[in-house]
């Protein structure tokens, strides 16, 4: 396999006396997705927020292309090309999918004026890498569906050369048809070259779409299993503690 | 339903109700002079609202308005009547002045909304009642006049008209510009493969507007001198209002400034986690305000011809009726400049009209209040069903 994309070393979080995060190691390749379970507390969002910027590790670092990076900020983590797409998705729902894949990067004119043609015909494109069936570009986003709006955040975190993209909990809030197509649009982000973290409470979707799934358990990596080599029965005894500790 | 399409609403509901109003006052409204004399006196309320929209769907209010236009129409008075010696760079320096003052307390009150942390409502009411306060104190309450002689042709009175020849010319720049710029957009959206509009509704749309950019200088230009056939033209205070409102509108629609304006109303997280500035927008916005409040304190005091402690009173709270009628949601993020300007002219044209018939001030007051209820009940029925 070629060098890791993003590599976790040791990191560890405490929230008072609380290991919210103990020494976890993770390392992610490009096109990889990973799948990252556990119950609520296990850790999973602590370490992606870490990861995103949003918190600093009490220990351990974080290495992006073999070389450490400091993350003090969600803003370092984007320039880097790490970003994360909560489940509120960062979107303004009265301005249109073009304006939402540009927002606060807008592409303007010599003028000075906002480049409308330039920034449609790209949100175009990148909405259609997306989402082959992605509707009116110039619709406010409100009136999209929720599967169509996430299509939105991930398309603007591609315009932007995102690398690495932490979903949480992607299909939370969607119909069985709409979580079938953020598993396509997942397959073409790993078609692509984006290592994607895919955090999740839902077995099946995680087991559906990851290489490797990680298992987190009391803020400790419990099992990093290949998909091939598991099912879903079996990570869920992973889960509760039933086979007993298996480290990575 | 779209901004845009909220603004041919608003078209139609005036447009009917200058219908009404010609046929009850037995073809009085709608004579040139009366149109001139509307659109004058629509004037000071519609720049102000041009402001207020941007302030509202950024999700603030200012409640300053009113004082701080009386306030910086005092100063303007002042320095030209009283503080600055007489020369050729008075009137300049006062306008000047004026704008100035009215940006830096505008910004003042932004930076307290911004960093300080506390609701507009809070901020402005205070603004409300202290540069009422020092509106009163510049002059003692006293009334201050005469004014520079030049200085009422900024409102629009027997001279403030600009004349046939300039209002035809105006009009025809005004039509060379959109045409232009229209025909340039589309060219260039062709040009790098995104869809366009279909060529009959583009050209159907570009010739609405600009017939009724003509329709409005033949009209102003059929308003005449007394006793004699000299047409008056566009009245300068109009034009300013026209500046005002196109130059917000491109600010609105077509910079990156104003695209955060509306980025911040829709999601205020959503637009600190891509990057913008919230606090500086916020700054931005109300400092902009001020400047309109300095502007339109100007035009008051060139249509008066003196400026008076209590000018603008209740200014802020028409500003603010004008947007919403507009089709500003006062939830932030949804507003139009245009709308905005033909809500000051529903609500100015509800005044003249029943001045027209002979109804009492406080009747009309009443009648008043009670469209602008209907009106924005009727609006936010209309927008769930199209949401729907």
């Amino acid at each position: 396999m070629s060098a890791p994309v993003v590599e976790l070393r040791g990191l560890a979080k405490r929230f008072g006396g609380v290991h919210a995060v103990e020494d976890v190691s993770l390392a992610l390749q490009a096109g990889e997705v990973m799948g990252i379970v556990g119950h609520n507390g296990a850790g999973k969002s602590t370490l992606m927020q870490m990861l995103a910027g949003s918190l600093r590790p009490d220990a351990g670092g974080i290495r992006l292309d073999g070389r450490p990076v400091r993350l003090a900020s969600p803003r370092d983590a984007r320039r880097l090309g790490i970003e994360a797409l909560y489940q509120d998705l960062a979107l303004a729902d009265n301005l249109d999918a073009v304006a939402n894949v540009f927002l606060g990067r807008e592409h303007t004119t010599r003028m000075g004026f906002l480049d409308e043609g330039a920034m449609e015909l790209s949100a175009r494109e990148v909405l259609a890498r997306v989402r082959p069936d992605f509707p009116d570009v110039r619709r406010p986003v409100a009136q999209l569906s929720g599967g169509q709006r996430q299509a939105v955040a991930i398309a603007r975190a591609i315009e932007f050369h995102a690398r690495v993209l932490i979903l949480d909990e992607p299909t939370a809030a969607l119909g069985p048809a709409e979580t079938h197509a953020v598993g396509d649009v997942v397959r073409r982000l790993r078609d692509e070259g984006v290592g994607v973290f895919l955090v999740s409470h839902d077995l099946h979707d995680v087991f559906a779409l990851s290489d490797r799934i990680a298992v987190m358990r009391g803020g400790r990596l419990e099992a990093l299993v290949n998909r091939g080599d598991t099912d879903p029965d079996a990570l869920v005894e992973l889960l509760v503690g039933g086979a007993g500790p298996a480290p990575a | 339903m779209s901004a845009d399409r909220r603004t041919l609403v608003t078209l139609a509901v005036l447009a009917m109700m200058w219908l009404v109003l010609n046929r009850l006052t037995d073809g009085v409204f709608l004579t040139p002079r009366n149109l001139a004399n509307l659109a004058v006196q629509s004037s000071v309320v519609g720049i102000l609202a041009c402001g207020m929209v941007l302030v509202i769907v950024a999700r603030h209010i200012d409640l300053s308005v009113g004082s701080l236009l009386g306030f910086t129409g005092m100063v303007v008075a002042a320095l030209q009547a009283e503080w600055l010696p007489e020369s050729g760079w008075t009137w300049p320096v006062a306008l000047i002045g004026a704008l100035l003052l009215g940006a830096a307390l505008g910004a003042w009150q932004g930076a307290w909304v911004a960093y300080g942390r506390l609701p507009a409502f809070v901020v402005t009411l205070a603004g409300l009642l202290a540069f009422r306060g020092a509106a009163w104190l510049v002059s003692d309450g006293r009334t201050v006049s005469p004014l520079l002689p030049q200085h009422a042709l900024l409102g629009g009175g027997i001279e403030g008209f600009v004349g046939a020849r300039w209002s035809w010319i105006l009009g025809a720049l005004g039509v060379a510009a959109l045409v232009g710029l229209r025909t340039r957009a589309r060219a260039r959206r062709i040009r790098v493969g995104v869809p366009v509009r279909p060529l009959p509704a583009e050209v159907f749309e570009l010739a609405s507007v600009c017939a009724g950019i003509l329709a409005f200088v033949a009209v102003m230009n059929a308003y005449t001198l007394p006793r004699s056939d000299v047409a008056r033209g566009i009245p300068v205070p109009v034009l300013i209002l026209i500046a005002v409102a196109v130059g917000l509108s491109v600010l609105a629609r077509s910079t990156r400034f104003g695209r955060h304006v509306f980025a911040v109303g829709g999601s205020p997280q959503a637009a600190e986690r891509v990057g913008i500035d919230v606090r500086r927008v916020s700054v931005g916005v109300f400092a902009l305000m001020g400047v309109l409040c300095a502007v339109a304190g100007i035009v008051t005091t060139a249509r008066l011809e003196a400026a008076t402690s209590s000018m603008g009173t209740l200014a802020e709270l028409q500003a603010i009726a004008a947007a919403v009628l507009g089709g500003t949601s006062l939830a932030g993020g949804v507003g139009s400049v245009g709308g905005a300007v033909l809500g000051a002219i529903v609500m100015q044209t509800l005044d003249n009209g029943m001045v027209l018939l002979g109804i009492s001030s406080p009747a009309r007051q009443i009648c008043i209040g009670g469209v602008l209820l209907v009106a924005v009940w009727l609006d936010g029925a209309l927008r769930r069903r199209a949401e729907r």
